[in-house]
């Protein structure tokens, strides 16, 4: 994707033609580089803002163009950070977060004021709930303007200070550069999260020669790296004498960059590994320890092993009650010990009898060192792989049914390397991905965890593909109720020629609740049914991507094959039973080892 | 095509079920400690940067998560960047904790202490009652140390500083002159002695502290 940020670099022929100077070709190249490594100094809050992307690495910024944010954006226009134009603002956060996600740098979104902003908000609220690293920029009306209802007014700060890590209404052209510098490391820094700085346009339209501070985050901003050495003992201790030892890796060992430390610890000491849903991808679910996901619609085995553990490491999760299930019957006799870089998630909702706080490696390092002998567990291994052949996740094809959606899933995952990203949207579609899709690498995993988002998946197919590396694979897996939600994005795929293959699982159905009302509301499809869905492998010609439409199994190996092959962004319209449901499950609030494995038993 | 196995194995009844269980705030059953899980009244205090929108951040924090909050109060300190925030609270220890670690988290907090129950609170009331009786309602604001700020025949207005319980009390005797109006104030409150009402900075507070209230005895708060 280089190129493409190097096609927006600003032309500076035309300046170079009066130079005099300038007779050969390398004097020129010379000249350039020497122009390019001393950037013209600032003008105005708005160049001081594009400045600190600059200086903090930005690549790309998605966004949507609007009245208050317009200086910004004129500052953008000589910049060389590629602005991907969204259809919508919520797609703009979508693939930001995704980006962040992807990368493990800040994702930048733009908005203006008002209904700008407004729009962003379920991208921010996302990333908050996931710890995704994220930037938005809101544009403002005029301070003077401010607090009177003026046009496209809204109280950003005030509306997005429950989903952001930390925000500022930016009021001092001298400072608004440093402002975004600070929220750039705020973003990143400790426990990742998404910041926004609030720009009115006459702090970004006033003149400054002010350069921006580099990222540095605020003093009273402190996060502890190395847990307390004498709790590392202890737990260290306790996890020599466990006789039926769990780790329990949450999304924070990916954001942590600790995968590899948990994988060796987990391999060396032989302890059975479950990873929550944002974990997905941080311990290979191909090795033999790997009991895979835990939680609602975890797999049985891991919902086996987690109730009746005696000993959980946990790294990088807050205990969200998707995992959990019922807190009563939450591993109930294990004694907790809880790695995390943010105190306040310690004891939140699992009482940790070893509190660990600190960076997942190095914690997880720490750990590593402090335990001496590995616990004797082998006859709870024994039985963990016995679970695993009880209750293992295969689902049936009866030739007299329509496609199987958990099919699709892995005919997709066969098709593609073991670096392919997938993105997904939010319900039954978003459970089988988690699934079926044998997850081996971290920040190959994009999706909407603690927000549960529907139409999350097609912008953040977008983000994802703009931060992943060329030859990576990235395949949305998405729903029929999701797709709709956002699928004007994919006009900016097509725009952008970005290489995207979506599959939607198309039932025609919220498939999710319409499975719950079959549970629990007596089958009464309330607002479920979606049979006017379009054809979506036309409308995606109609966006001028590729459609394919998938009706029977055979169809699927070679459709899938096209669509990966197809250079740009492909729709598939796979028609999957409508009757399918995701299975296991424990209902909510429910006993993890409870789950149940068909309808009957719920 | 079609694959004969599939999400087998015993039903639920027949599964292994684990033998211990948790309370609802995730602590492993044990009486011992599930004991000290009453809810407890308790003063947190915290220095913040003196900036706008602090306040609303506090107070949005603590409604979005339904802390249970009796009384907030903020004003200046000595040092003019700072201002401190004083929080009463009724909560069980795990929600005392979390209500600490949630206000740390916040970017413009300085750092959090819950004070000792020996601090020294105070909070201040003005009080305006009928003044029918005006013997009997100064002997009675005499007896709290009521000074008055305002009277004319009908009323008579009293300002009254103390613990929370010293001005429930002349509340309650001043009831029976009848009360047209009240106004209160929150609890402030500072450390005694020479202990220190900050808590320690982020760059002093190297170790985990993250659970150290977990461990600590309870005490019961008993304001003077």
């Amino acid at each position: 994707m280089s190129e493409r940020a190097a096609s927006v670099t600003p032309d500076e022929t035309d300046e170079q033609d009066d130079d005099q100077h300038a007779t050969t070709e390398t004097e020129l190249e010379s000249e350039r580089e020497a122009a390019d490594s001393k950037p013209a100094p600032v003008t105005t809050g708005a160049e001081a803002v594009v400045r600190a992307l600059e200086n903090a690495g930005v690549e790309y910024a998605f966004g949507v163009q609007g009245g208050a944010i317009m200086p910004v954006y004129d500052a953008l226009f000589d910049s060389d950070i590629y602005h991907v134009t969204m259809a919508h603002e919520q797609g703009a956060s979508h693939a930001a977060d995704a980006y962040g996600i992807v990368s493990g740098e800040p994702g930048v979104c733009l908005a203006t004021s008002g209904p700008g902003a407004t729009n962003l908000v379920t991208g921010i609220a996302d990333a908050d709930m996931d710890s995704d690293p994220m930037v938005a920029l809101t544009g403002q009306v005029p301070t003077a303007f401010v607090g009177n209802d003026a046009f496209q007014e809204t109280d950003t700060t005030g509306v997005t200070a429950p989903v952001t890590k930390d925000n500022t209404f930016s009021t001092d052209p001298d400072r608004v550069g440093t402002d975004v510098s600070e929220a750039f490391a705020l973003a990143r820094e400790g426990r990742p999260g998404p910041t926004l700085v609030d720009l009115p346009k006459d702090v970004t339209k006033s003149e400054t020669e002010r350069e921006p501070d580099g990222p540095a985050v605020p003093e009273t901003y402190h996060v502890q790296e190395r847990a307390d050495p004498e709790i590392v003992a202890a737990a260290a201790e306790r996890i020599e004498n466990a006789s039926r030892p769990v780790m329990l890796l949450g999304g924070g060992v990916i954001k942590g960059e600790a995968s590899d430390v948990c994988r060796e610890f987990a391999i060396d000491h032989e302890i059975p590994v479950i990873t929550t849903m944002p974990g997905l991808g941080a311990f290979p679910e191909d090795h033999e320890l790997s009991l895979e996901m835990a939680g609602m619609h975890g797999t049985g085995y891991a919902n086996m092993a987690i109730s009746l553990t005696d000993t959980l490491i946990a790294v990088g999760t807050r205990f969200d009650d998707r995992l959990t299930g019922g807190i009563e019957t939450f591993a109930p006799d294990a004694e907790v010990i809880h790695v995390d870089i943010d105190p306040a998630e310690i004891s939140k909702n699992i009482h940790a009898d070893y509190p660990l706080v600190g960076d997942a490696g190095t914690v997880v390092s720490q750990l590593a060192e402090a335990v001496t002998e590995s616990p004797r567990a082998t006859k709870w291994r024994a039985q963990c792989q016995q679970w695993k052949s009880d209750y293992s996740m295969a689902y049936q094809t009866p030739d007299d049914a329509p496609v199987q959606p958990e099919f699709v899933v892995e005919a997709l995952d066969e098709a593609t390397s073991d670096q392919a990203i997938v993105t997904t949207g939010v319900g039954q579609h978003q459970m089988w991905a988690c699934q079926y899709w044998t997850f081996t690498e971290p920040r190959t995993w994009v999706s909407s965890h603690g927000l549960g988002t529907m139409g999350y998946g097609l912008p953040a197919a977008i983000g994802a593909r703009l931060a992943a590396d060329d030859d990576q694979e990235v395949v949305c897996i998405d729903g029929d109720g999701s797709f709709l939600m956002t699928l004007q994005e994919l006009s900016v795929a097509v725009r952008e020629n970005l290489d995207i293959t979506v599959a939607v699982l198309n039932n025609e159905y919220i498939g999710m609740v319409r499975q719950w009302q079959d549970a629990f509301f007596e089958g009464r499809h309330a607002a479920s049914d979606y049979h006017w869905m379009p054809e979506f492998d036309k409308l995606a010609e109609a966006f001028g991507a590729q459609g394919f439409r998938i009706d029977e199994y055979d169809e699927v190996p070679d459709t899938i094959e096209e669509a990966l092959a197809y250079d740009g962004p492909s729709v598939i319209d796979v028609h999957i039973d409508p009757a399918a449901n995701v299975y296991p499950m424990v209902p909510s609030g429910g006993d993890n080892n409870l789950f149940a494995l068909t309808e009957d038993q719920l | 095509m079609t694959r004969e196995r599939g999400l087998e194995g015993p039903p639920p009844e027949e599964r292994e079920t684990p033998a211990g269980r948790r309370n609802t705030q995730g602590i492993r059953i044990d009486p011992e400690v599930e004991a000290t899980h009453e809810p407890r009244r308790t003063v947190i205090s915290a220095l913040v940067e003196h900036e706008p929108g602090v306040l609303s951040d506090v107070s949005g924090l603590f409604s979005r998560r339904q802390f249970n909050i009796e009384s907030l109060t903020v004003g200046p300190t000595e040092d003019e960047s700072r201002a401190r925030i004083t929080l009463v609270v009724e909560e069980p220890d795990p929600g005392i904790e979390q209500i600490k670690k949630q206000l740390r988290k916040l970017i413009p907090v300085v750092s959090v202490r819950e004070l000792e129950p020996d601090a020294m609170r105070r909070e201040l009331a003005l009080i305006k009652v009928e003044s029918d009786r005006p013997d009997q309602v100064a002997a009675v604001a005499s007896m709290y140390d009521a000074k008055t700020v305002d009277s004319c025949p009908a009323t008579a207005t009293f300002e009254i500083t103390g613990a929370r319980q010293k001005i429930d009390a002349a509340i309650e005797t001043f009831e029976q002159f009848g009360i047209r109006e009240i106004s209160r104030t929150g609890t402030t409150a500072l450390a005694r002695g020479t202990d220190e009402t900050t808590g320690p900075s982020p760059a002093e507070a190297t170790e985990s502290t993250a659970d150290e209230a977990n461990h600590e005895p309870y005490q019961p708060a008993d304001d003077d």
